[in-house]
């Protein structure tokens, strides 16, 4: 068990190397630098402006240096610019004092500063992040008890009208992306049209104050998309569970069908929805990010757009980092998670 | 030209009997659901006369009449549809207008059906979609879709207006609003769905959506299809290093949030670099590699039969793939631009890669799963025995028995790129902003979405009815080759 954690986290660690340094590779390809130092100086630079002003902030230092003083196992630059003046990575870019850190990375909890927020990238992630945080927990509070009912009712008995019926709601819910599903709630609860004008068409205040009023439309809008997914697994698992040895041995011992389903199906059905409820995480990020667009509630999903639209380099660095994390971590704990729900494999 | 209103003449008798039937039929089905959860399994009994008897009582007779209402609303629904054909202009209404502008469509759909349905027994499985419900429902609205972009793409049949066309006044209006008057005559004289905020006509840009979704979308699935097989038989086959290394990359892309990679791929920066070229030349030699080793691992040991194979179908393919890849404006110009047959517009290309480059490592690991599943098949050990080549039994023996889920699958994905697209549309990525596919027109209308709610909505019922087709489709499918 040890030595299965011990490698899976390996092959994190890996991974999470490989996708930060192809983040930062194409985030730092001279394109955008060179935008960057247009909007960062002036637009009529020209390209041998363009040339020195990215030379003397480092920006042209070899890609796995660049990388390195990035992650913090470089020492970071101290360049004496062309202009005479000193720069250094680790004085934000200004001349080194004496106390000056010679590392300088993600790894010293330096993220860097956003030109678009005018703002350190740690404390602007970890605030959006908060916002988000509760805006996830909603939707787990929703979507995961709703799936697995949805799920269980409808795997009881296979091929019954009930199941016909909820696999098809299921099936409708996963057909409906985010922006499809938001659009249309918005259109018919937050707007006069159907008369049904009980939700606010934007979640802007529910960053400070959340309230149903506020923040239900946001919050079903991204668990509905989930909600038949996992609600289908659910299925999927208990019907294959109500088929097996021990159900069948169960009732012909005469328990009774609710009793069957609460007290020998239910557990080892749920063993496998718990794996795709983790694996959600991913596909849930991108509907935060579409949701928190559409609703403009700006939390994390909303920065990544700002980051990327606005060539923000640090702080879409500083995202991808923390996004890649959550969806490695989720993998992780699913992986183990199975391992320890499921006896057959804990006990060998 | 008057305002047009929703449902017209027809509108007085048929709106309120579908509501009231619909009304019904909704909470039957909820009492049903709900009496199901405690109702008594049914016991099948065989009776004499060698029918079978099914559920009775309070229950079995609500089933038998959700039936009914289920059939009595389709029913009238369908009569308005085919009453609003016959009916003189503007008598219908918007909706029996839109009815009417669709003819093409609904004439082709249902000579497909009854054809299909005449001869079902003699087309696989196919002809067994059409024994389930589900299924008939999923494919009636898929191909209600496809039919929709041939007719707009090749004939330019269903739209009212030009989709870029502005007309001066139209701006937001509702639906059914009349175009001004002073145009020439066999002008269309009404905005069905109302105007955009640049005052263009809603109606025809979704349905000129539909081409781009309908062009994009499957060939985006079909590329990543061959991408995933071409790497996942060999990695569930050989397995050892190669399924690690490949399974380690698929693995990695999986875990980008799609979102990001989008911004990452798309932005004109980049594209500026070329990178999407690389990666199209990259992605695009898979079907040129997936068909030569297939013709290649079949007619190798008949050497003239095999070259002859391999010219007809590689050649055109080879030259298909150059002029795709190779535009004369990138870094990336290998191909004479005289005989460059294909030029791939701006955005395009970029979308394209990058929806196939996301959907290929699922498809991948499907591919190998599935792999890894059949190898150890008696038909593959009697074809290791007969000395097969490794290509030939992956391709050949592996492959055409893995058919099943892979044509399931297919179709699930085509939804899912649908949606991938959409979601590049709603962040104006890569397609240019006055494009008429979905995602954009979403885009478009969202942002004044609390005043205008007209904009917005057909794109995203019709981006809805399509995946939710593909998805019953799917469903159906499954089910069906499930049978047997």
């Amino acid at each position: 068990m040890g030595l299965f954690i011990l490698r899976r986290l390996g092959v994190m660690i890996l991974t999470a190397l490989c996708l930060t340094f192809i983040v930062f590779w194409l985030t730092n390809l001279y394109p955008n630098l060179e935008k960057l130092a247009k909007t960062q100086g002036n637009f009529r630079m020209s390209d041998e402006q363009v040339e020195t002003y990215l030379g003397n902030r480092g920006y042209t230092q070899a890609l796995p240096v660049k990388y390195g003083q990035w992650l913090g196992v470089l020492p970071g630059y101290v360049i004496e610019g062309t202009d005479g003046e000193t720069r250094a990575r680790c004085a934000a870019g200004r001349a080194p004092t004496e106390d000056t850190a010679t590392f300088c990375g993600i790894l010293q909890g330096e993220w860097g500063q956003s030109t678009v927020f005018k703002d350190e990238v740690g404390s602007i992630v970890s605030t959006r992040l908060g916002l988000t945080g509760k805006l996830m927990f909603w939707v787990m509070m929703v979507m995961v008890p709703g799936a697995l009912i949805i799920g269980v009712l409808a795997g009881m008995r296979e091929g019954s009208r009930t199941d016909r019926s909820l696999s098809t709601v299921s099936i409708v819910s996963t057909a409906t992306p985010e922006y499809v599903s938001g659009v249309i709630l918005i259109a018919v609860f937050a707007t006069p049209l159907f008369g049904m004008q009980y939700f606010k068409g934007t979640a802007t205040s529910a960053m400070d104050d959340a309230n149903f009023n506020n923040f239900f439309l946001p919050v079903i809008t991204i668990a509905l998309y989930g909600m038949g997914y996992i609600a289908r697994m659910t299925r999927a698992s208990m019907t294959e569970v109500m088929t097996a040895q021990y159900i069948r041995t169960a009732r012909l011992k005469g328990v009774s069908f609710p009793n069957i389903v609460m007290k020998h199906a239910l557990r080892n059905a749920l063993i496998a929805p718990f794996t795709v409820i983790m694996l959600q995480f991913p596909w849930l990020l991108n509907g935060v990010v579409i949701v928190e667009t559409l609703f403009n509630y700006k939390g994390f999903g909303w920065t990544l757009v700002q980051a990327a639209s606005n060539n923000d380099i640090e702080l879409l660095l500083g995202v991808s980092v923390v996004s890649v994390f959550v969806v490695l971590v989720t993998q992780l704990i699913s992986d183990i998670g199975y391992v320890f729900l499921n006896p057959r494999i804990r006990i060998s | 030209m008057d305002t047009l209103t929703w449902t017209g003449s027809l509108g007085s008798i048929l709106v309120p009997a579908i509501t009231i039937t619909a009304a019904v039929f909704v909470a039957a089905v909820i009492v049903q659901l709900i009496m199901g959860v405690f109702a008594a399994d049914v016991k099948l009994q065989a009776n004499p006369d060698g029918t079978l008897q099914g559920r009775g009582g309070l229950l079995g007779r609500l089933e038998t009449y959700t039936g009914w209402l289920f059939m009595l609303l389709v029913g009238l629904i369908a009569a308005f549809i085919v009453l609003a054909w016959f009916m003189p202009y503007g008598e219908a209404g918007i909706l029996g207008e839109i009815s009417r502008r669709f003819l093409p469509t609904w004439i082709a759909l249902i000579v497909t059906f009854i054809v299909s349905i005449t001869f079902k027994r003699k087309l696989g499985l196919y002809g067994k979609l059409f024994d389930s419900t589900i299924g008939m429902i999923g494919f009636a609205l898929v191909m209600f879709w496809v039919f929709t972009s041939i007719f707009v793409g090749m004939f330019d049949m269903i739209g009212t207006h030009d989709p870029l066309q502005q007309i001066s006044g139209l701006k937001n209006k509702l639906p059914g609003v009349a175009v001004p008057e002073g145009q020439d005559e066999g002008f269309y004289p009404h905005y069905l769905l109302g105007g955009d905020n640049l005052a263009r006509d809603i109606f025809t840009r979704m349905v000129h959506g539909s081409v781009i979704v309908m062009i994009i979308a499957p060939l985006a699935t079909i590329f990543a299809f061959m991408v995933g097989i071409t790497l996942g038989l060999p990695a569930g086959y050989y397995g050892g290093k190669l399924d690690t290394v490949l399974s380690f990359l698929a693995n990695l892309i999986l875990a980008f949030p799609v979102i990001l990679l989008f911004y990452l791929l798309v932005t004109p920066e980049i594209v500026a670099t070329g990178l999407p070229n690389f990666l199209a030349a990259f992605l695009f030699v898979f079907p040129l590699v997936f068909f030569g080793v297939l013709i290649n691992s079949r007619y190798k040991t008949q050497g003239s039969k095999n070259t002859l194979y391999l010219a007809v179908v590689l050649i055109p393919l080879a030259v298909l793939y150059l002029s795709v890849i190779s535009e004369a404006n990138s870094p990336l110009n290998i191909w004479p631009n005289a005989l460059d047959l294909i030029t791939i517009p701006g955005g395009i290309l970029v979308v394209f890669v990058s929806v196939v480059f996301v959907n290929s490592p699922t498809v991948f690991r499907i591919v190998r799963g599935l792999a890894l599943d059949i190898k150890t098949r008696d038909y593959v050990a009697a074809a290791q025995t007969r000395g097969e080549g490794p290509w030939y039994i992956m391709l050949w023996e592996i492959l055409p028995n893995a058919r099943g889920p892979l044509i399931v699958d297919f179709c699930l994905r085509i939804g899912y790129t649908t949606i991938l697209l959409g979601t590049l549309g709603f962040f104006g990525l890569g397609l240019p902003p006055e494009s008429p596919d979905w995602g954009s027109t979403i885009n478009e209308g969202r942002k004044l979405l609390l005043i205008y709610v007209h904009p917005a909505l057909p794109p995203a019922i019709a981006l809805l009815s399509l995946v939710l087709g593909l998805n019953l489709l799917a469903d159906g499918l499954r089910e069906e080759s499930l049978k047997d």
